[in-house]
C-alpha cells in the first residue's frame, strides 16, 4: 500500500503525549523579566493621565513603560493592516494606547518585574485617569445616526463599504421572480479560544543587535516582516521568530497583536529577556474574535424552483482597530462564496465594515466562509419553503452540474471541479433522509408528538489555498500567498525539508514526510521536516486557510521534482544513457526497457556530493528550493446533515446525529483528515448551540470567561458519522484541496437549518444562533403548532 | 515569608520554599521545570493542568503548592514506565486523540483516573467523565475512542 493515502500514526505525538513538547511558555532565559500589561477596563475612554510612580517603586519591578517611552525610543510602534480595500479607513493603531482607549483590554502600560506575581501586583498600582466615553458595540448600531464615534476620520464608524456582483441584474431578477423570500439574521461573535493562551519570550542580544522572539505564531515570517516594516523597525535579518509547539490557533495566532511586539521592544529597551504570557481572560479580551455580522438576505426563484437571484446586505464588525487580515474576511473571503454550490445567474453582495468598541474581528476557523455558507444555506431553506419544495430537492434542482466545470460564478471565483449531487446523495443515504422525514411526519401528525425532530442540510463550498498571488495582490493583499519548500538531500541519502508552512496541530511532520517518502521511495525515518523558525526556513507564509497540504505540500513536490530531475542527469551520466531514457521509481533510477540497468538513490546522491564524476555543467550537491504559487483556489465541498430533537417544554436541544460527507480531493492521511473534520464540526456546533462573545452597551465583554462562555465539552457532542467523495483538485500536483476548516464552515448552517426545521410547524422561520434553551423556549411561547 | 514544603513528584522528593500564594501548577512548571503540565485558564475550567495527587486527578491550578505539602504527585512526565508508554498514552497516539497536544497531558491524566475508577466505562461515561477537560482541536471523538480502547486494553495499569 502506498504511503500516500495511508493513516500513518503521527510522528509528532511521542513528545506530546509524554509532556516533552515545548510550547512558548515552557521556555525561559537566564535573567528573564516578566511583562504584565495594564489594560483598559473601559470600552471607550479618553486617557487623561497615567501615573506610574507607585508601580515603578514596587518590589521586584524593573520598569514601567507607557506609549510615551516607545515614542521616545524612536521605534515606529505601529501595527499595520495587511489587507487594503478601496477607500479603507486605516486609523493609526499603536502598540500602547496614547490618548484614547477603544476596547476593554486595550493596553496602556507595561510592567516588567522579576516574577509574574510581582508584575501583576504592581500593575494594580498604575493609576490611569480615564474619562469614560459612550461606546458602541454592535456593527449595525455603529452606523446609526448619532452613534458614538471611534475615529474622527471614519464618519459613521464605517471602515469600508464594499460591493460584489451585479446589483442591477439582481434587482431585475427579484422584480421578475415568481417567488422571493427574505431573512434577517445574525452571525454571532465567537472567541477563538485556543487552549494555549498567546505568549512570547523576547531575547535581545545587544552585542549583535539581534532579537530572538519565541512566540505563539501560525506564521513566523509574516510576524517578522510586519515587525520589521511597522512595529519594531528592526531589519528583518536582525529578528529571529521561532514558533515552537503551538497549542492551537484557529486563525487567532496569525495576526500581529501589540503584546508580542511590546515584549520585544521591552527586551531591547532593558537589555534582558522578557516573557509575556496572556492569562485566559487577557486572551479572550484581546485575541481577534470571529464573525459578528448582521445581515438581511433575499432569494428569488422562478416557477420551476430555480434560483434567479440572491442578494445580501451585511454589517460586519471590525472591532476597535483593523487587525492584520481583517478587511479581507467579510469581503473577499465572504462575498466570493455566495454562489455556494449553485448555479445562480444574478448575485449581489454589499458589506459595510464598521468600527466597534470591542476586540478586533479577524480570521477565525473558516474566516468569512462559515458566515457566507450560513447565509447561503439558510437562504436555500427559505427558498425551498417559498417554492414549496423539500430542502434536498430544492438544492438538487439548483446545483452546478458535474459536467459544468470549470464554472464561473457571478462573484469572481471560477470553480475548478466538483460533484455536488454525488455528495448530497451520499449524505442523504447515510442519514436515511427519507426515513427521517417519514418519522418527522409521524411525530408531527401525532397530537402527543413530544419532542420536535429537526433535519438540517448544509451543502457547503469552501475556497482555500487563496491564490494566485497576482490576483490576491490586485484585491488588496499586502503579501503574496504562495508557499516555499527547500528539500535538502544529505550525502548519505536522508532528507531534511524546510517548509514555510507552520503546523499547530495539523500534523505536517507526518503528512509532509509521507509526500517525500512516496516521491523518493525512502523510509519515513530518513526524513525530517523543519518549520516554524525564520532562521532555518527560507521565507514562508505559514498555516491558515486550509492551505498547508495544497500550497505547502505542492511546494515540497515541486522541489522533489527538481531533485529527481537532477538525479536523473547524474544517473544518466553514470549509466551512459540518455536523460530522457531514465525513469525514477521506488528509489531507483532506471534505464527504460533495460532491466538491470539502474542506479540506487543512495549511489546517485553520493555521486552528487562526491562530484568526481558528474556531467559537465552540473553543480555538485543535491538541494532544491521552490516557491509554489497556485494557479487557483481549491474548492473543497460536501453536504452535512444535522439531526436534532427539541424539547418544547424546556427549549433544550439534543443533537441526535451528525452526518458529514466531505470532498477534499485526494487524502494524504485519512486519519488526519478525519481528525480535522471532527474538530471543525465541533467548532461550528459550538457556535451554533452555545458560544457567544457578548458585549454590554458600555463595551464590557460579559462572556469573557469559561463560566459564561460555553465552549463545547465531550458530553455535549456526539460521534460524527463521516464519509467522503474524492474529486481531485485538477491544478495542483497532489490533487488535494484542504480540510482544516470544512467542518466549521458547514456545521453552523446544518444545525440552524435543523433547528428551524423542527420549529417550522410553529410558524417560526428563523431563530438566531446560539440556540440556547432559553431562546428556543421564548420563541415557542404563545405559539401553537 | 516563604513556606517550606516537601512533595514527592514522579518518584522524587523535593523540598522547596514557596510563596504561600504559589499555585501548584506554577510550582511544578516553574520551580521543578516540569513543563508538561499546561495552563489553559488558571480557573479550574479547562483541565489542561490535571495531575494526580494522592491518587486523585486534580486541577493543579486550583490547589496551592502549600496544600500539596507531603503529597505524592504524578505528572504527565511520570506516567510512562521506564520509557514504555502508559496504555492511555499509547491509545491517544494510536487513535489520533490529539492534534496540537496542549490539552493532552491533562486529558491523559484525567482519563487514566477515569478508567481506573470505572474500567468498563461506556462512551457516555467517558464523555461525562471528561467534561472537566476542554479540547478545541479534536472535537473529542478520537479522545473518546482512545479512552475506550485504553480501557479495553486495561488502561488503569
Ligand atoms: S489551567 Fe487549570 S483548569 Fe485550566
Ligand atoms: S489537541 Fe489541541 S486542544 Fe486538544
Amino acid at each position: 500500500m502506498s504511503v500516500l493515502g495511508s493513516s500513518i500514526k503521527r510522528r509528532e505525538d511521542p513528545a506530546l503525549i509524554t509532556g516533552k513538547g515545548k510550547y512558548t511558555d515552557d521556555f525561559s532565559a537566564p535573567g528573564m523579566l516578566h511583562a504584565v500589561m495594564v489594560r483598559s477596563p473601559f470600552g471607550h475612554a479618553r486617557v487623561k493621565a497615567i501615573d506610574i510612580a507607585a508601580a515603578a517603586g514596587a518590589p521586584g519591578v524593573a520598569a514601567v513603560y507607557t506609549a510615551a517611552n516607545i515614542t521616545a525610543s524612536g521605534t515606529p510602534g505601529v501595527i499595520p493592516t495587511a489587507w487594503l480595500l478601496p477607500n479603507l479607513k486605516t486609523p493609526a493603531h499603536t502598540l500602547l494606547a496614547t490618548d484614547r482607549v477603544r476596547y476593554v483590554g486595550h493596553p496602556v502600560a507595561v510592567l516588567l518585574a522579576e516574577s509574574r506575581a510581582a508584575a501583576t501586583d504592581a500593575a494594580a498600582l498604575v493609576k490611569v485617569d480615564y474619562e469614560p466615553l459612550p461606546a458602541v458595540v454592535d456593527p449595525k448600531a455603529a452606523v446609526a445616526e448619532g452613534a458614538p464615534l471611534l475615529y474622527d476620520e471614519a464618519p459613521g464608524n464605517i471602515a469600508f463599504d464594499w460591493e460584489l456582483g451585479d446589483k442591477a441584474a439582481t434587482d431585475a431578477a427579484f422584480s421578475g421572480a415568481a417567488k422571493t423570500a427574505t431573512l434577517t439574521f445574525r452571525n454571532n461573535r465567537t472567541l477563538p479560544h485556543a487552549i494555549e493562551p498567546r505568549a512570547a519570550l523576547a531575547a535581545w542580544d545587544s552585542e549583535n543587535g539581534k532579537l530572538t522572539l519565541t512566540m505563539t505564531s501560525q506564521n513566523p515570517h509574516v510576524h517578522r516582516l510586519l515587525m520589521t516594516i511597522a512595529s519594531l523597525g528592526l531589519p528583518e535579518h536582525k529578528i529571529r521568530v521561532i514558533a515552537p509547539e503551538v497549542g492551537g490557533g484557529f486563525g487567532s495566532k496569525i495576526h500581529h497583536y501589540a503584546d508580542e511586539a511590546i515584549a520585544a521592544w521591552c527586551s531591547i529597551q532593558i537589555k534582558r529577556p522578557v516573557k509575556w504570557t496572556a492569562t485566559r481572560t487577557e486572551s479572550n479580551l484581546t485575541d481577534a474574535h470571529g464573525r459578528d455580522h448582521w445581515s438581511t438576505a433575499g432569494i428569488a426563484i422562478d416557477g420551476d424552483g430555480k434560483i434567479v437571484g440572491l442578494r445580501i446586505e451585511t454589517h460586519a464588525a471590525m472591532g476597535a482597530y483593523l487587525s492584520t487580515f481583517a478587511p479581507a474576511v467579510p469581503t473577499y473571503l465572504y462575498g466570493t462564496l455566495f454562489s455556494g454550490q449553485y448555479d445562480i445567474p444574478a448575485i449581489h453582495v454589499h458589506v459595510i465594515g464598521t468600527f466597534t468598541n470591542t476586540a478586533p474581528v479577524d480570521a477565525l476557523r473558516g474566516a468569512g466562509r462559515p458566515e457566507a455558507t450560513f447565509a447561503v444555506e439558510r437562504m436555500m431553506d427559505a427558498g425551498a419553503a417559498a417554492a414549496g419544495l423539500d430542502p434536498a430537492e430544492f438544492r438538487r434542482r439548483n446545483f452546478i452540474q458535474p459536467d459544468a466545470f470549470p464554472y464561473q460564478t457571478q462573484v469572481a471565483l471560477a470553480y475548478d471541479s466538483g460533484n455536488y449531487p454525488q455528495a448530497l446523495d451520499k449524505a442523504l443515504k447515510l442519514a436515511d433522509y427519507d426515513g427521517l422525514r417519514a418519522r418527522q411526519a409521524e411525530r408531527r401528525a401525532d397530537p402527543k408528538g413530544g419532542k420536535l425532530l429537526g433535519i438540517g442540510l448544509s451543502s457547503y463550498i469552501e475556497a482555500c489555498g487563496i491564490a494566485p498571488s497576482a490576483v490576491v495582490g490586485s484585491l488588496g493583499a499586502q503579501a503574496g500567498l504562495w508557499e516555499s519548500a527547500k528539500v535538502r538531500v544529505h550525502p548519505s541519502g536522508s532528507v531534511t525539508v524546510y517548509s514555510g508552512s507552520c503546523a499547530h496541530g495539523q500534523g505536517h511532520e507526518t503528512t509532509f514526510s509521507q509526500i517525500v517518502s512516496d516521491r523518493l521511495g525512502i523510509d519515513m525515518d530518513q526524513i525530517d521536516i523543519v518549520q516554524g523558525d525564520t532562521e532555518e526556513v527560507q521565507f514562508g507564509m505559514g498555516t491558515y486557510g486550509s492551505r498547508s497540504a495544497a500550497v505547502g505540500g505542492s511546494a515540497i513536490v515541486k522541489s522533489l521534482d527538481k531533485i529527481i530531475a537532477k538525479g536523473k542527469k547524474i544517473a544518466a551520466h553514470l549509466l551512459e544513457a540518455s536523460v530522457d531514457d531514465i525513469e525514477f521509481e521506488n528509489g531507483e533510477f532506471k534505464v527504460k526497457g533495460s532491466p538491470g540497468q539502474a542506479k540506487a538513490w543512495g549511489e546517485v546522491v553520493l555521486n552528487a556530493y562526491l562530484a568526481h564524476n558528474l556531467p559537465e555543467d552540473l553543480e555538485p550537491g543535491l538541494e532544491e528550493t521552490s516557491f509554489y504559487d497556485p494557479a487557483n483556489f481549491t474548492y473543497p465541498f460536501g453536504t452535512h446533515v444535522a439531526i436534532v430533537e427539541i424539547d418544547p417544554e424546556t427549549g433544550e436541544i439534543e443533537i441526535l446525529r451528525y452526518v458529514a460527507v466531505d470532498d477534499c480531493g485526494n487524502q494524504i492521511n485519512p486519519m488526519i483528515v478525519e481528525g480535522q473534520i471532527h474538530g471543525g464540526i465541533a467548532h461550528g456546533l459550538g457556535q451554533a448551540l452555545w458560544e457567544e462573545a457578548r458585549y454590554d452597551e458600555s463595551g464590557q465583554l460579559t462572556s469573557g470567561t469559561l463560566l459564561d462562555y460555553a465552549l463545547p465539552r465531550a458530553h455535549h457532542l456526539v460521534t460524527y458519522e463521516l464519509e467522503h467523495t474524492v474529486t481531485p483538485c485538477p491544478h495542483n500536483p497532489l490533487g488535494v484541496k484542504g480540510i482544516g476548516e470544512a467542518g466549521a464552515i458547514a456545521s453552523p448552517a446544518a444545525v440552524a437549518n435543523a433547528v428551524c426545521d423542527a420549529l417550522k410547524p410553529f410558524g417560526v422561520d428563523h431563530v438566531d444562533m446560539p440556540f440556547t434553551p432559553e431562546k428556543i423556549w421564548r420563541t415557542l411561547q404563545g405559539r401553537g403548532s | 515569608m516563604g513556606i517550606t514544603i516537601s512533595v514527592e513528584v514522579n518518584g522524587t522528593t523535593y523540598e522547596r520554599e514557596v510563596e504561600p500564594r504559589t499555585l501548584l501548577v506554577h510550582f511544578l512548571r516553574e520551580e521543578l521545570r516540569l513543563t508538561g503540565t499546561n495552563v489553559g485558564c488558571e480557573t479550574s475550567l479547562c483541565g489542561a493542568c490535571t495531575v494526580h495527587l494522592d491518587g486523585l486527578a486534580v486541577k493543579s491550578c486550583t490547589q496551592l503548592a502549600v496544600q500539596a505539602d507531603g503529597a505524592k504527585i504524578t505528572t504527565i512526565e511520570g506516567l510512562a514506565d521506564n520509557g514504555s508508554l502508559h496504555p492511555m498514552q499509547q491509545a491517544f497516539w494510536d487513535e489520533h486523540g490529539l492534534q496540537c497536544g496542549y490539552c493532552t497531558p491533562g486529558m491523559i491524566m484525567a482519563a487514566t483516573k477515569l478508567v481506573e475508577d470505572n474500567p468498563d466505562a461506556s462512551e457516555d461515561d467517558i464523555r461525562h467523565g471528561l467534561k472537566g477537560n476542554l479540547c478545541r482541536c479534536t472535537g473529542y471523538q478520537n479522545i473518546v475512542k482512545a479512552v475506550a480502547s485504553a480501557a479495553k486494553a486495561g488502561g488503569a495499569r
